[in-house]
């Protein structure tokens, strides 16, 4: 069984976002980026499938800049077999929607006919929360999204999902979409003879155009903010004062 | 302009709170007709007809539908939207499953955790974990969001509305559900609760959040966590506030031993008042609480359950 994963090349997780004097976004010049941390535990994922058995294959995608190479040689670095970037922007700052990616994605899926797409559930820029939801509607596959866990028996797969409330197991026939929870495993790092050993596995080029999908976006961002700033609070001394400050404003 | 709301429905019953802060941004773009879809979702139905601003309530029954499967619901919806400009839901992990879903099927981009209606094409949104605040136009002929809704008001009664019930198309058979593990507690639910008390991993142990469930039970609270204290094991995942887990905004937060990464102020920073107790005084969380107490957690707390 061949498993597809997307990897998106995002802002790293520990940088401070700064928003752009101008409105016009967030800073992406001459930061940190890395893969963003749901499609982490993704790529962790499909590799363990690989070294169970269950999984022949493990092919990643990435999807924009072409510094995405970074990105997709780091799966390759952790146990990935193989990487296709598909240009689709020149600007870093061009983030692409997911619904574009999708379609994209569907591309591949067509060349590539793998069983299983495990998929991060949001990546930390855009948070949209969109892109596996998106290729399983287009694909008329099943899906699971925010697996906590994930066993493959067949042609079935048993995900149990984090949902409002606590956790709904499902399983669903293969093919299938599965998006990634932060429980499901800790990602891997990469040791030094796999980052050499990964400059050596392939790694495809595309574009979007090759592929015949419009990347155009449908979302116009009109302007990025700052997030409104709360006005500074007052320290109290003991909890006596804590709890006659509450009882004044007839919080409790 | 047309507007459809998938209400929350939860084993056949309308999760009150959530629908309703829906109803307040999805009334905003014009008129409403809340669908309530489910094994069974006629109760659910009577219910959302009585919310102020639904002006007829659509239901859906099928033993497909039960377990809101996002291939079943989503078929459902796509199969009613060419009635309608706007397709809404809570932005709940249903919903989240569920409207990308609609959105691709629609081909039109989904506007995901909306906080902030500006006008019919256009609308906020936080991205970057709450780091920036977007607002977004949308070009698509449909639009399909869901609401964050600590953003909104919960809408309020009015006298029913019309109830119909709607053809469900046939089940798709992709995914199965097999059952939920659902926490069962005494306590209000952390995403509609008025006052929520959190823990961090200043608690050290999952013994150690005890007192901080003590705290809520005497205020009637929900408990929360950080995603420090899920990491290590202290909490359930279901209690995370933050960017990952639930965003909250009750009218009182007690954040205790907790640091205040972004991720978590992510989470919480529309609460109405919030209180942070913690040793450190440098802590982040202090910057933006109402009330801060520099203190050991494991005397504050305790005490403070029992002045209150």
């Amino acid at each position: 069984m061949k498993i597809l994963v997307p990897v998106k090349r995002v802002i790293d997780y520990n940088v401070k976002v700064r928003v752009k004097a101008d409105g016009s976004g967030v800073d992406l010049a001459n930061v940190k980026m890395s893969m963003n941390p749901f499609d982490e535990i993704a790529v962790e994922e499909a590799i363990r499938l690989k070294e169970k058995g269950v999984a022949t294959e493990v092919v990643v995608v990435s999807i924009g800049v072409k510094q995405a190479q970074e990105t997709l040689r780091t799966a390759l670095a952790m146990g990935a077999d193989r990487a296709i970037l598909v240009e689709a922007a020149d600007d870093v700052h061009t983030d692409i929607e997911p619904l574009a990616v999708a379609k994209i994605l569907a591309k591949i899926v067509g060349e590539e006919q793998p069983q299983l797409v495990i998929a991060g559930k949001q990546a930390i820029d855009n948070d949209m929360n969109a892109t596996g939801q998106m290729l399983s509607a287009l694909l008329g596959w099943s899906q699971a999204t925010f697996a906590s866990e994930l066993s493959v028996e067949g042609d079935a797969a048993t995900v149990t999902r984090e949902v409002d409330g606590g956790l709904q197991t499902i399983k669903v026939r293969l093919p299938a979409i599965v998006t990634v929870d932060l429980r499901l495993n800790e990602p891997r790092y990469a040791s030094l003879p796999n980052i050499m050993k990964a400059k050596k596995k392939p790694l495809d080029v595309k574009t979007a155009a090759d592929l015949g999908v419009d990347v155009a976006p449908r979302l116009t961002v009109v302007k990025t903010a700052e997030p409104a700033a709360r006005a500074a609070g007052e320290m109290v001394g003991s909890v006596d004062e804590l709890v006659a400050k509450l009882k004044e404003k007839g919080l409790v | 302009m047309a507007v459809l709301l998938l209400a929350e429905v939860t084993g056949g019953e309308l999760q009150l709170d959530a629908t309703a802060k829906a109803m307040t941004a999805a009334a905003k773009l014009g008129e409403v007709t809340v669908l309530c879809a489910g094994a069974s979702a006629a109760a659910a139905g009577e219910a959302a007809a009585t919310l102020a601003g639904a002006s007829k309530v659509l239901v859906a029954e099928d033993a497909s539908l039960g377990h809101r499967l996002a291939e079943d619901t989503a078929q459902l919806i796509a199969s009613l939207a060419e009635s309608y400009d706007h397709i809404l839901a809570p932005a709940t992990t249903d919903a989240k499953n569920i409207l990308p879903r609609v959105a691709a099927l629609l081909d039109v981009m989904v506007i995901s955790d909306v906080s902030a209606v500006i006008d019919a094409d256009t609308f906020e949104r936080p991205v970057y974990a709450g780091n920036a605040v977007q607002t977004v136009k949308s070009g698509d002929a449909k639009k399909v969001a869901t609401i964050r809704t600590t953003g909104f008001e919960a809408a309020g009664t009015q006298a029913a509305c019309a109830v119909e019930t709607v053809a469900v198309p046939g089940a798709t058979g992709l995914s199965d559900w097999v059952e939920d593990r659902l926490a069962a507690s005494d306590r209000p639910d952390l995403t509609s609760a008025k006052i929520v008390v959190s823990g961090g991993r200043g608690l050290g142990s999952e013994e150690s959040f005890a007192i901080i469930g003590a705290l809520a039970d005497k205020l009637g609270a929900a408990v929360g966590a950080s995603r420090a204290a899920v990491d290590s094991g202290y909490a359930p995942n279901d209690w995370q506030v933050g960017q990952t887990g639930k965003v909250v905004a009750p009218e009182l937060y007690i954040a205790c031993g907790i640091s205040g990464a972004i991720q978590h102020l992510a989470g919480m920073k529309d609460s109405k008042v919030i209180v942070a107790i913690n040793k450190d005084e440098e802590a982040p969380i202090f910057q933006i609480a109402d009330y801060g107490l520099v203190a050991d957690l494991f005397e504050a707390v305790p005490a403070l359950t029992e002045k209150l």
